[in-house]
């Protein structure tokens, strides 16, 4: 909402020489947010000149000047910029003829856009000043030809300053108004508030008008099918005004606030309506009267029924359309727009003046079905004051009285339905408690009064009535609010509070937080990607058939939500390689998407909690979202640095960041050998835990590297967290550790050559029971020793017992065992 | 030997003074070894001595003995003494031979880092896990039930628009990206036990497209306190304690009246920024309020017996005054580098 200052001013006290900075300061106070300031930033001698001769001249280029003499001050008087009284002045235009008083920029006058106005040469003359257009002067958009003062009906004298007279002088001041403050898209409302933010006399422009009578013509609402059970209009005012004369312009006054209030001026029955909407917050809308055919009825739109609006697009309505509908049908949309078949237009001689109060919810179904957000629309969703109309009718009435040469008429029709003006109770000390403050009885009353209330004393406490303007106050904490931001926020005094003993973060957020450091610790990088992906990418590593489909995705090409977070790590990937960083380690927590079922919710009433069926019914309808831990890596682990060369990077990276996520949450994974989709078929596992699997790990399937411009190689793993955690430990118990000595001893075992290792080191962990305190792979050799397709798995092998100095002989013993049980299972044989 | 001899001190010394300068004259631990067996070994002067002894008569042994056992102590004394010297110079030569220039040793696995909204949403969640809150969390995509309707979102309210909130297809599923961390508020309370002090950082969306100051895809922390006689001042102190952690000591906030369906009274936040760069301000830093009892009753806490606050504010926004981001899009798009200047620390 934009606020001009000369405006304002008519309504509430304004401090001489004040700014719109300083309105905009005070404004804020009481909650509203400050936007920007407007002005026409035209500054120096910019006066009123008569042309009073020109020479036309045309140029090389193809157009043609004229020279013009200008008489910019009364003969024998100085000018505004204290030079002669008549000036030659070069115009490009030609909509002017001698005689035609026009408005002149004289030099060291600056217009819009910084433009300073000098003496300058041009076209072979020295043009000393500038006669300006409309647009020039950013008092509208015309810019063909210059502005002919007589166009506005103005006959000033010659050297009249034209900032003044055409009210330039003025400036804005835009504030966002919070959607439950709709009284305050108003100069009204902003002029009341603003009386509350500094303690000035404010004066509510309602008093200033004294409602016209109007009946005779005929007027029905229909009320039969209300928008949830809402009343669909509480008043509707119809007022006539006969003889017009609509092609009269503009007062400059009204179309410099208009301009400054952001509004285009249209005709002057139209900105009359316009500017009775910014004063008092009343849409009104001016039909043709002698288009209308009978009286008009408000209704509900019926099957298949259209109407060509003023911006002259047929619409098809829909059943819960309000409509303004004549003898032929619609011919508007109530509360959004007005129809084209009854638009008032410069021949237009008896107007019809509708001021209507509609139901916010059902104008704003219409307007957002329809895609038709007008100011209108705007006030109405917000909340119009039902008690305004008559007096907005009748000041529109006396502007075009005044303007345009009508003459009211007693012809109207005035429906009134108001609702009860609601009450609320507000208990004593109840403002008190809520905000920490302690407010005095005289105090809150003082509030209550000033905003509009009526109050009056009721049992431990006040019954406040209020105003029709305020449809936001319907709670006791509404009123609290009040009380609050008007006696200012800075009175709130600072209390900590004492939560009880918590329970510190859950097992679930210190496992996240110990991986995701130890990942980082170990050289890996956090990053974050978007969860939209295309179809396609969730197809490369699951079925995107499963996945959450976006209705309104930022890009077509990235509807779907992920259900892996490996397609967004390529991208970042990819996006790293683009900008030259090609050594990358790239991990990243976050949710995947599963979709769930796709019934339509039934959703609890929010008059009370929910049973836990209806939760869970709805929890039902909520896709599953585990939390997973992805890495990416290619490039080389290490450069080549002194002393060794550059080590790729590959499924060993990925696999022992695995690894670090397992050991942060206590788990070991086992792996078995997989063929994950989207994954190298031959150099990929599945992470196993207690025989389920959490996740995978392996290099990326070159043939899904080389389309993303990745290198060939590329490491990647993905754990569900959620899975992993479920298998977590709650705890360790520690196992005693033996002191005696242990016996050492190495064992080399030839198997197939597509026996897993790990499976051979199981089966020997196993056959060799509790003495074995631990085997590690040291070799896989595959080559001239051994015979073609086996290798020779070597491992070292360490026992201890617990009560005893083992022998060498007991510990080949076990060995033997392990060996045996991995003869069985694999066919190993000792390498001899 | 075939006659016994008397032993004097004389030929005593010359023997000890022969050996020690032998030790004192051996170059390396291999020479000193070498001397050890001329001085100390078989068929040397020492050695003689011992053999000699045995033949004295009664009356000389003891006298001689004890010259031979002195003898052979100051010998070995100077051997040990020699003995460590040379070690040491000689682990001091090892030393030296081994010297590297460590400015020029490798690394042994690359350097990571956190991305810093986490680190900061970890940091949040610090903040208030020391003052006794617990940390709660909730789904991405969201009923419209949880994301709107139980915080007092009117189903006809604009910000339930399609310009504002991304809607899963069908859209008769009523599933929406959640817009605010709020749905996790209401979860905690239909949950949890009163009374409640919850902090719910986490992800949100708006249908904004991607720009210096814009994204999509954000990050919120809210904060909600359910008890009984909490009050404005309460969530005046919470946030100055919190302001004063996050900005330092001289940080102080201030409220301003808003608007939001889900807090009445409701206030936009600012804070008090010492640090700023170009010298202290204030900042906008997120909107607070006392709950909507609408949104009580939706939960089925008892408005006459409970009161609650709750604030919220975006990671992004803070990250960006706080530690000087100047582009939305550094901390989206990955860029490796974004997260190493930062490391581990915020």
């Amino acid at each position: 909402m934009r606020i001009p200052l000369s405006w304002l001013g008519e309504y509430v006290e304004l401090p001489a020489e004040v700014t719109a900075e300083a309105v905009m300061d005070q404004l804020v106070r009481v909650g509203f947010e400050e936007e920007a300031v407007h002005s026409f930033d035209v500054s120096g001698p910019v006066v009123v000149g008569q042309v009073l001769e020109f020479v036309a001249e045309p140029q090389a280029n193809g157009k043609t000047i004229r020279w013009c003499q200008v008489q910019v001050a009364p003969q024998g008087v100085k000018a505004a910029d204290g030079g002669d009284s008549i000036r030659g002045i070069v115009c490009g235009a030609s909509n002017f003829e001698v005689g035609d008083k026009v408005v002149v920029s004289l030099p060291g006058a600056v217009l819009p856009g910084n433009f300073a106005i000098s003496a300058r040469s041009t076209y072979g003359h020295t043009s000393d000043g500038m006669i300006a257009s409309g647009r020039e002067l950013n008092l509208s958009d015309d810019h063909n030809g210059i502005l002919i003062l007589a166009s506005m009906d103005l006959d000033p004298e010659v050297g009249t300053d034209a900032i003044e007279l055409l009210g330039l002088f003025d400036s804005a001041a835009e504030i966002n108004v919070l959607p439950d403050r709709g009284y305050c898209l108003s100069i009204r409302g902003v002029a009341r508030e603003y009386s509350h933010a500094t303690g000035s006399k404010y004066q509510d422009p309602v008093g200033n008008v004294k409602p016209v009578a109007g009946e005779g013509f005929g007027l029905a609402v229909q009320d039969g099918a209300p928008i949830r059970g809402r009343k669909t209009s509480q008043s509707f005012i119809l007022r006539t005004a006969t003889g017009v004369d609509a092609s009269k312009p503009t007062p400059t006054w009204m179309r410099a606030r208009l301009k400054l209030a952001g509004m285009r001026s249209i005709s002057l029955p139209v900105d009359i309506t316009n500017y009775v909407m910014l004063e008092l917050g009343q849409p009104v809308h001016a039909y043709d009267l002698d288009k209308i055919k009978g009286g008009l009825t408000v209704r509900r739109s019926r099957k298949g029924e259209t109407l060509k609006t003023l911006d002259g697009q047929v619409r098809k309505l829909h059943e819960e359309d309000l409509l303004i509908t004549d003898e032929s049908g619609p011919i508007g949309l109530a509360g959004v727009m007005g129809g084209a078949s009854t638009e008032v237009s410069n021949s237009t001689k008896n107007i019809l003046i509708e001021a209507a109060h509609f139901d916010s919810i059902s104008i704003a179904r219409s307007a957002r079905r329809h895609k038709l957000f007008s100011e209108a629309s705007k006030r109405y969703e917000r909340g119009v004051d039902p008690k305004v109309g008559e007096i907005a009718a009748a000041r529109v009435v006396h502007l075009l009285e005044t303007h345009a040469g009508a003459a009211s008429s007693s012809i109207g029709a005035t429906f009134e339905n108001f609702d009860e003006p609601s009450q609320i109770f507000l208990p004593k000390g109840f403002a008190n408690e809520l905000v920490g403050v302690e407010y005095g009885a005289a105090e809150i009353e003082k509030v209550l009064t000033e905003i509009g209330c009526q109050i009056s004393a009721s049992d431990g406490g006040l019954k406040v009535v209020i105003p029709s303007w305020r449809p936001d106050l319907t709670h006791k904490t509404d009123l609290v609010e009040e009380i609050a931001r008007i006696t200012g926020y800075d009175r709130i005094p600072s209390r900590l509070p004492v939560a009880p003993p918590g329970r510190g973060l859950t097992r679930e957020q210190s496992f996240r937080r110990t991986a995701l450091n130890s990942l980082a610790a170990a050289g890996c990088t956090e990053v974050l990607s978007y969860p939209f992906v295309s179809s396609g990418s969730n197809d490369l590593f699951g079925d995107s058939a499963k996945a959450v489909t976006l209705a309104n995705p930022i890009q077509e090409e990235a509807a779907q939500l992920r259900i892996s977070l490996i397609p967004g790590l390529i991208e970042t990937a990819r996006r790293n390689l683009s900008r030259g960083l090609t050594e990358l380690a790239l991990v990243e927590h976050g949710s995947v998407f599963i979709a769930a079922n796709t019934k339509t919710p039934v959703f609890p009433e929010t008059s009370s909690k929910p049973s836990p069926e209806q939760i869970a019914a709805l929890e039902a309808g909520i896709p599953q979202q585990p939390k997973h831990l992805s890495g990416l890596f290619l490039g080389s682990r290490l450069g080549q640095q002194p002393g060794s060369k550059a080590i790729s990077a590959g499924v060993e990276d990925a696999l022992q960041a695995a690894r670090l996520v397992g050991q942060a949450v206590g788990v070991e994974f086992e792996l078995r050998q997989s063929k994950p989709k989207g994954l190298h078929s031959g150099r990929s596992a599945d992470l196993m835990v207690g025989g389920e699997s959490v996740g995978f790990v392996g290099e990326l399937n070159p043939a899904v590297s080389k389309a993303s411009d990745l290198p060939r190689t590329v490491g990647v793993f993905e754990i569900n967290l959620d899975a992993l955690f479920a298998t977590a430990p709650d705890s360790v118990s520690a196992k005693p550790l033996g002191t005696l000595p242990a016996a050492t001893q190495d064992l080399s075992l030839v198997v197939k050559s597509e026996t897993p290792a790990a499976k051979v080191l199981s089966a020997v962990r196993e056959g060799a029971g509790e003495l074995l305190e631990e085997i590690t792979l040291t070799d896989d050799y595959r080559g001239t020793n051994v015979p073609e397709g086996t290798k020779s798995l070597t491992f070292s092998l360490r026992f201890r017992a617990m009560d005893r100095t083992l022998t060498q002989a007991e510990a080949s013993e076990s060995r033997d065992a392990g060996v045996e049980l991995a003869r069985q299972r694999f066919d190993a044989e000792i390498r001899s | 030997m075939s006659k016994s001899e008397g032993i004097i001190q004389a030929e005593v010394d010359k023997a000890i003074e022969a050996a020690l300068t032998e030790i004192t004259g051996s170059a390396s631990l291999a020479d000193l070894k070498k001397a050890k067996g001329s001085i100390l070994g078989e068929g040397s002067t020492l050695a003689g001595f011992s053999a000699r002894l045995g033949k004295l008569p009664g009356d000389q042994k003891a006298e001689a003995g004890k010259m031979v056992g002195s003898a052979r102590s100051k010998v070995t004394e100077a051997f040990e003494a020699r003995e460590s010297e040379l070690s040491s110079l000689e682990e001091a030569k090892l030393l030296e031979k081994e010297a590297i220039d460590v400015t020029a040793v490798g690394r042994i696995s690359r350097t990571g880092a956190r991305h810093p909204l986490t680190l900061l949403q970890e940091k949040i969640s610090d903040v208030f896990v020391g003052m006794g809150w617990e940390i709660a969390e909730g789904p991405e995509v969201e009923s419209e039930w949880f994301n709107f309707d139980a915080l007092n979102f009117d189903a006809d309210h604009p910000a339930r628009a399609m310009q504002d909130t991304f809607f899963v297809e069908p859209t008769e599923q009523k599933l929406v990206l959640r817009t605010h961390t709020s749905p996790v508020q209401v979860r905690s309370m239909l949950e949890r036990p009163l009374p409640i002090y919850v902090l719910c950082p986490g992800r949100v969306f708006r249908t904004d497209e991607l720009d210096a100051t814009h994204t999509p895809v954000f990050h919120q922390v809210e904060g909600l306190a359910i008890d009984k006689g909490l009050s404005m001042a309460d969530l005046r102190g919470t946030l100055e304690h919190f302001a004063r952690i996050m900005f330092g000591e001289d940080a102080k906030i201030r409220l301003r009246p808003s608007f939001f369906p889900f807090t009445e009274p409701s206030a936009e936040l600012d804070v008090w920024y010492p640090g700023a760069k170009g010298g202290p301000r204030w900042v906008e830093w997120g909107g607070c309020g006392m709950v909507n009892p609408n949104v009580l009753r939706a939960s089925g806490i008892d408005q006459e017996v409970y009161t609650g606050f709750a604030f919220g504010m975006g990671i992004e926004r803070t990250l960006m005054f706080r530690n000087e981001v100047s582009d939305m899009r550094d901390m989206v798009e990955g860029d490796v580098r974004f997260s190493q200047q930062f490391g581990m620390v915020l």
